[in-house]
Parts: C-alpha cells; sequence; structure tokens
C-alpha cells in the first residue's frame, strides 16, 4: 500500500496545524473586554443636573466642581448593579475624605424599590432619583450599570459601560487625583 | 426553584456522563448490554433536562427573582407570554433549550434504533452523549442559569424591549436551534463511520433522512428569523448579512450541498470521503458559529462580561475540528473512490457543479463574517464587512446555482441520452427568455436582476414540468393513478418541489433587493405625501400606557390615486422602562406582489408632527411562501417511505439500491 503511516501522519500534522491556526487567530478576538469602548462621551463635560436625594437634599453637579465625581446610573432591578455595589461603596469609603464623590443616579425605578434596596444592599453614599430619566438621555445611557468618572473641571474622564471592579475605578481615580486641578 | 434546577442539571451531566461512558466502553468491547444501558440513559437525560426547563419556567411564571435569570430577563409586569418566552430570550436560559433540544435528538435515535442497529451506533451514541456532556459542562459551570442572587430584587428587569415586542420571538429560536443542534447526530453518525472503519456506504443511508428533517428545521428557521427581522426592526429589509445571520447561513449552505452530493454516493458509490466531510463541515461551522455569537467574540455594547464560556466553546471547536479532519485525514486510503465522471454535462457533473458553487458561497460568506476578527488580530483596526462585499461577491454565485437548478434536474445520469434534456429545456428557457424580456421592458435595468427573474422563472418551469411530466406517466395507467406515480417517484419529486420553492425565494430576493422604493417625510397632522402611488396622510397620534411599557400609535391613512380610501398603517413607537431608546414597531399592509411598510422614525411638538420612512417592497412575501415551500418539500423528501407496512426499514430499500451501486462502481 503506498499509504504509509508517515504520510497519514503528515496528513494529520496538516489539519492539527491549520486548527491551531484558526484557534489562534480567534483566540485573538477573545481577548477584548467589550466593556471598554471609545466613548464619545469622554473629554466632554459633563452635562449638569439638580435631581432630588432619594432620602435628603437635591444635588447639583456643578456645585461639586473641584472635585472628582463618580456618577453611577443603576436600578433595583439590575443584578449586575448588585454586582458593583459594593464596589462602588469601597471606592466611596476610600476616597471621600480626598475630594472625591460617588452618586448613584437611580434609573427608572420606583422609590420604593430603591429605598429598599439601598437598605438591603446597605448603599452609603447618596444616592438621587432620575424622574422622567433626563440626566440618562443627557449622558447618552444605553442601560444601566453606567458609570462616569469627573475630573475637579467637570470634564468626563471614563466612562464604563457594566458593572466596574474597585482595583480599575481606584486606579482611574488615582491618576485623575494625580494630574491636578486641571 | 433555584436548588431544584441546579440538582436537575448536574442529574443530567451524571446521566450523560455515564451514557457516554457505557457507549464507548459498550463499542469497543463489544458488549450490547451496556450499548443498551446506554440508549436507555437517552431517555432519563430527555427527562432530567425537559424537569429542568419546566423549573426555569415555573420560576419565570411565578416572578422568582431569587434567580439571578429570571431578574434579569423578567418582570412583573411582563406579559405571561413573553415572561414564558424570556425561557430562551438570553444567553444562560436559551443553553436550557439548546441542551433540551439535543437530550431530544438523542432521545429520537434511542427510540429509531431501539431494535435494528447499525454497527457503526454505539459508537455514534458515544459522539452524541460526548457532545451533551459539552454543553452540560457548560450549562453546570461557566453558564449557569440557575444562579441565585443574595437580595432579591422586588421587580426585574425585564426582557430585551426587541424582544418583547413581537411574538415571532415565540417559534424563530426553537427552529433555529433545532436545525442547528439536529447536526449533531449526522456529525456523530459521520464520525462513527470514520471510526468503525464503514465509511463505505451504510452510513450514508442512515443519515440522509436525519439531515433533511434538520435542513427543513434550519430552513424554518432562518425564514422566521428574517421575517422577525422584517416585521419588528422597521428598517425595512430582512437580511442585513449581520455576522450573527451568515454563522446561521454557512451551515445551511454545506448541508444543502450534502443533500445533493449523497446521491452521487447513494447511485454511483462515489464521493465517499466528500460526503463525510461535508457533514463534519457542517457540524463545525454550527459550532463556529456558536462560539461567534455566545462566545462574545462580537463586539456588542451590551455583551456583558461572559468572558468564560468563550474560551469553553473555542476549546469545544478546535476538538470537532481535529477529531473530525484528522479521522478523514486518517481514513483517507480507504475511502477514497476512483474518479468516475464520465460526462460534465450529466446528473454527476451537475452535483459536482452545485457542490463547487454552494461551498464557493459558503467560502465567501465566510471570510466576509470572519474578516474584521483577522484584521483586528493583525492590525488592531476594528473593521466592519458590510453588505456590498456580500451582495457583489454572492450574487454571480447564487445566480449559477439558480442557472444549475434550472437545468439539472433534466440531465441524465452517465450522460447516455442527452437529447432528451435539451428537448426539454425549450419550454422553460422560451419562458426565462420571456420573463426576461417582459422585465427589461418594464424598466428594470440591473443586469443581474433581468438575469435573476428569468433564471428564476427557468427554475420555476423547468421543475414544475418535471413534476407534471411525472404526473402524466401516472396517468397513462403505469400502475396506479397520478398520486402513486408521485408517490412512487417521491424523493425526486420532494426535491423539484424545494426546487420551486427555491424559484420562489430567489425571485423575491431580486424584487425586494433591486426594485424597492423608500422616502423619508415629516408630516403634521392632517398634512398628507404621495408615495409609490398613494396618497399617504398622517392622521394623528394615541399614548397608550400599558403596564410594562407606553406606546405611542400614529395612525396614517392610505388612500389610492383615485381618492378611495386603501386602508391605515399604525406605526407605533414604544417606551420600555429598562431602556432609554424607543422601540419602534413598523406597520405593513402586505400584499401579494408588494408591501407598503412604514416606520415611526421621530416625535416632535407633543406628537403634532411625526417623522416616518415609508418602503414601498415587491416581492417580500413570495419569500416567505417559498421558504414554506422548500420545507414542506424537504419533509416530503424526509417522510418515510410506506409506513403501512411495519417490516418494511427504510434501510432496506437502500441496501438493495446500496448492492447494485457496489456492483456498478467496480
Amino acid at each position: 500500500m503506498s499509504w504509509t503511516t508517515s504520510r497519514r501522519a503528515r496528513l494529520l500534522a496538516g489539519v492539527v496545524a491549520a486548527v491551531a491556526v484558526i484557534v489562534a487567530l480567534l483566540m485573538t478576538g477573545l481577548g477584548r473586554d467589550p466593556s471598554v469602548f471609545a466613548s464619545p462621551l469622554v473629554g466632554r463635560m459633563a452635562p449638569n443636573f439638580t435631581l432630588p436625594q432619594l432620602d435628603g437634599p437635591p444635588v447639583t453637579l456643578a456645585r461639586l466642581r473641584g472635585q472628582i465625581v463618580v456618577i453611577n446610573f443603576w436600578a433595583s432591578w439590575c443584578t449586575e448593579c448588585q454586582d458593583e455595589q459594593a464596589a462602588l461603596d469601597q471606592v466611596w469609603q476610600q476616597f471621600q475624605d480626598s475630594g472625591v464623590v460617588v452618586i448613584g443616579v437611580n434609573f427608572q425605578d420606583t422609590a420604593g424599590a430603591a429605598r429598599a434596596y439601598v437598605r438591603t444592599d446597605a448603599v452609603t453614599y447618596p444616592v438621587v432619583e432620575d424622574a422622567g430619566s433626563k440626566t440618562a438621555l443627557a449622558y447618552g445611557l444605553r442601560g444601566v450599570p453606567e458609570t462616569f468618572v469627573v475630573n475637579r473641571s467637570g470634564r468626563i474622564v471614563k466612562h464604563v459601560i457594566g458593572p466596574v471592579d474597585a482595583a480599575g475605578l481606584a486606579a482611574e481615580i488615582n491618576s485623575t487625583l494625580g494630574t491636578g486641578a486641571r | 426553584m433555584s436548588q431544584l434546577g441546579t440538582y436537575l442539571l448536574l442529574f443530567a451531566l451524571a446521566v450523560s456522563g455515564y451514557g457516554l461512558l457505557a457507549a464507548v466502553v459498550g463499542a469497543k468491547t463489544g458488549r450490547p448490554a451496556l450499548v443498551e444501558s446506554a440508549r436507555r440513559c437517552a431517555f432519563g437525560l430527555f427527562a432530567a433536562m425537559a424537569a429542568a426547563c419546566a423549573t426555569m419556567l415555573a420560576a419565570l411564571l411565578s416572578n422568582d427573582f431569587a434567580i439571578r435569570y429570571v431578574a434579569d430577563n423578567s418582570a412583573l409586569q411582563t406579559p405571561t407570554f413573553f415572561k414564558a418566552l424570556s425561557l430562551w430570550a438570553a444567553d444562560d436560559g436559551s443553553l436550557l433549550l439548546w441542551n433540551l433540544i439535543l437530550a431530544g435528538y438523542i432521545a429520537a435515535v434511542a427510540l429509531r434504533f431501539r431494535r435494528d442497529r447499525p454497527p457503526t451506533f454505539p459508537y455514534a451514541l458515544s459522539v452524541l452523549f460526548g457532545v451533551q456532556v459539552f454543553y452540560l459542562i457548560l450549562i453546570n459551570g461557566p453558564a449557569r442559569p440557575f444562579a441565585s442572587l443574595a437580595n432579591p430584587p422586588a421587580d426585574g428587569r425585564g426582557p430585551a424591549p426587541l424582544l418583547q415586542n413581537h411574538p415571532l420571538m415565540a417559534v424563530h429560536p426553537p427552529f433555529l436551534y433545532l436545525g442547528f443542534i439536529g447536526f449533531t447526530v449526522p456529525f456523530a453518525f459521520g464520525v462513527a463511520a470514520l471510526l468503525t472503519g464503514r465509511g463505505s456506504d451504510q452510513w450514508v443511508s442512515v443519515i440522509r433522512r436525519w439531515t433533511l428533517v434538520v435542513w427543513c428545521f434550519l430552513t424554518i428557521g432562518l425564514v422566521l428569523g428574517a421575517l422577525w427581522s422584517y416585521s419588528v426592526l422597521g428598517w425595512g429589509g430582512y437580511w442585513a448579512w449581520d455576522p450573527v445571520e451568515n454563522v446561521a447561513l454557512l451551515p445551511w449552505l454545506m448541508s444543502t450541498a450534502f443533500l445533493h452530493s449523497v446521491m452521487l454516493q447513494e447511485r454511483r458509490g462515489m464521493a465517499r470521503l466528500w460526503n463525510i466531510a461535508l457533514v463534519i463541515g457542517a457540524f463545525a461551522l454550527m459550532t463556529f458559529g456558536t462560539f461567534l455569537t455566545r462566545g462574545n467574540v462580537l463586539s456588542s455594547v451590551h455583551a456583558f462580561a461572559q468572558t468564560s464560556v468563550g474560551p469553553a466553546y473555542l476549546a469545544f471547536l478546535a476538538l470537532v475540528l481535529v477529531a473530525g479532519f484528522g479521522l478523514v485525514a486518517w481514513r483517507l486510503p480507504e475511502l477514497r473512490t476512483p474518479a468516475s465522471l464520465t460526462s460534465a454535462i450529466s446528473r454527476e457533473g451537475a452535483f459536482v457543479a452545485n457542490n463547487v458553487l454552494l461551498l464557493a458561497a459558503t467560502a465567501i460568506i465566510l471570510l466576509g463574517t470572519t474578516f474584521p476578527l483577522v484584521v483586528e488580530a493583525v492590525s488592531g483596526q476594528q473593521i466592519t464587512v458590510g453588505g456590498p462585499y456580500f451582495r457583489s461577491a454572492v450574487t454571480p454565485v447564487f445566480l449559477l446555482i439558480l442557472l444549475l437548478a434550472g437545468t439539472a434536474p433534466l440531465l441524465p445520469w452517465r450522460a447516455t441520452n442527452r437529447s432528451r434534456a435539451f428537448r426539454r429545456l425549450r419550454v422553460p428557457a422560451t419562458a426565462a427568455a420571456l420573463v426576461m424580456i417582459a422585465t427589461a421592458w418594464a424598466g428594470v435595468h440591473q443586469v443581474a436582476a433581468v438575469a435573476g427573474f428569468g433564471l428564476a422563472a427557468l427554475v420555476f418551469v423547468t421543475n414544475g414540468q418535471e413534476i407534471l411530466s411525472g404526473l402524466a406517466i401516472g396517468r397513462r395507467g403505469m400502475r396506479g393513478g397520478a398520486l402513486s406515480a408521485l408517490a412512487r417517484g417521491r424523493r425526486r419529486h420532494a426535491g423539484l418541489v424545494v426546487h420551486m420553492g427555491l424559484a420562489l425565494v430567489a425571485a423575491g430576493i431580486i424584487a425586494s433587493s433591486s426594485l424597492a422604493e423608500q422616502t423619508q417625510v415629516t408630516l403634521k397632522t392632517g398634512q398628507s405625501t404621495v408615495f409609490a402611488g398613494q396618497v399617504l396622510r398622517y392622521q394623528g397620534l394615541h399614548a397608550d400606557r400599558q403596564p410594562q411599557r407606553i406606546v405611542f400609535t400614529t395612525a396614517v391613512s392610505v388612500m389610492n390615486p383615485r381618492g378611495g380610501p386603501a386602508g391605515t398603517l399604525d406605526p407605533r413607537m414604544n417606551l420600555y422602562p429598562a431602556a432609554t431608546a424607543p422601540i419602534g414597531s413598523p406597520s405593513i399592509r402586505r400584499g401579494i406582489v408588494w408591501d407598503l411598510y412604514a416606520s415611526l422614525i421621530s416625535l416632535q411638538e407633543d406628537g403634532r408632527s411625526a417623522t416616518f420612512r415609508f418602503y414601498h417592497n415587491p416581492g417580500v412575501n413570495w419569500l416567505w411562501l417559498g421558504g414554506l415551500v422548500m420545507a414542506l418539500g424537504g419533509a416530503a423528501a424526509a417522510w418515510p417511505a410506506r409506513r403501512r407496512d411495519p417490516r418494511d426499514d427504510p434501510g432496506a430499500s437502500v441496501t438493495r439500491k446500496r448492492t447494485a451501486v457496489e456492483v456498478g462502481a467496480r
């Protein structure tokens, strides 16, 4: 028979090599993080808002100029928001004395459900209500959770779609703190 | 309920793991008792998966927001119908349905081969259980539909707005899954044939019918997907060459190639290796499609982190490719058949051309779909390959396929007597020429469109004529009437019906893509515009607050030019709480020749003014009808022969034919 074992082995090696090339190619597609994307809002001034707190006086973004503001859009019905809750609280605890404010903007929710969430999930930072979603529209929100980091001069420096992680957010805040008042 | 579901899935994994083990050991050691116990496992597995799906359904209907999947995909105000559909509205839940359907296929195989079993059966069963074990590991590990939440929310997010906007969501995914997952069965028998070295002709008789059934499901799934896109998305079209659409078309093209080339093997003993490669290729393309759509590779802003399943799919794809094509390479010497194509202009030659063209189409679409990935891997740039590439590259191939479907059914095997074929081509060719002249005369100036209409007519008339002549032979008294004549040549006639369906689909695609018109206008209340010979007047807006959404419905009256009323259009805009952007619902007046299609783009001045996009789409309904005809033809071809006689096994007739084939091949 002309079909020797070595010829078979060569063919098999060819198949394996071809598959390896395909897999390597597809693997690069896996490396991409879908939550990071080129947001058109980064670099622009953050749209101002004055929104009533769930339990407290209204908050006006413009009044916070000079501080770094983390704006997190969330809802009680959003499970990814529950996932990132601890991270936001951690960042708030860590940085609230260094001129950083975390604000939760409640999106498309009922006040009752939002209050219950703040209680059971022990949200410590201020939470405002965005009735009518005007602020969400101004920020071009695609869904919740989404998080914006605003620097001291009121410009958006980071836009995260999906849940944030504490380390990444802390790193972003540190670098923004480091760039000074500009 | 979260726990019950979790345990059921673990149980299903254990059952299919045992099934795999018993089938492999039974096959290796030749112990029929073990194989039998593996076969019975299939029913237990199916029951466990059915119970798991029922558990999720119960959780969805009872608003059990302690289960994360329910909180993410359902809400208190979601209508019951869409709550039930949420079972497959997102990744993790659809994986439940996926597993259920695969278990269903395995149970069907187990039932079909309860008595007579081909020698490949234990191996095929092993492969089937192996594939199921993979999908069950996925659903027990990285994707966990029954994962629970520490603090259950008071209400859920609700289904994605687009998915709760139309009842077609109820049928499109299940059919597509039936089509997709079904390729596991031919793949399993193909691999089994390679493993046992019985790659000759026996396996073909086993899987041809399975592949036909799967092909029918996939055809229906694709058509329903196009129909959903057309009826829901509001962009006036039905196919966008989106990667998710493309990867569903790829296995369809390849299995269509297989269903043709399999006849070469049945009749002439040719193309054995080729056929196995096609079956493995179809399954590999299906796995690739699953990886691409579920593995989070495609750009999508709301594809929230699911990265853990991506590598698993990729590893599985690598395994399928290496094992499948590695086995083909290994068995190459035994499976090579002497090339015995006596003439290019013969039925055999036509089947070869059919395969070349279908695979060319597959390659073009695969290239266009993966090209952005390649570019990004090499240069880091993000690009998209859009409709123009696909249209210009694929159109000539599809036109040639039509030419083939319109002539090949006339060609004889081995080309012993071609003059009859040329004689029989006269009527269809005349019809095609007349249609081309008529369309050109009617003002169609695109060469591809004119040729396409002519070729569609050629396909329709040729195949219709062949069916009629089959009837006529029956009427001339060749034993039984016309119907029994049709039934005797059932496989052939069913194939001809599929071709006629293809002609309808082609005509619909050509008409809608080359003759459609559209316009965008802003109308104040009471104002009207003239479009496609109709007077369209904006009558006003009506807001309706429903529990789960707010619906803005516009009223647009349609009048024909003579002033007679021709009906109304009511394109809508829906505001869902969980979405910032409104979701439009188009309104369509469907007709035999053309559709009038309206989308609401935006509302101004509290609805006193509205911007619409109107489309005039010819031929779209031929597409749906043609798809139905194709699927029905496929079903007729797959229908078991002469069911009245229980001893008549479908394999028997093939066995007889096979001996003839083998004699002929030597």
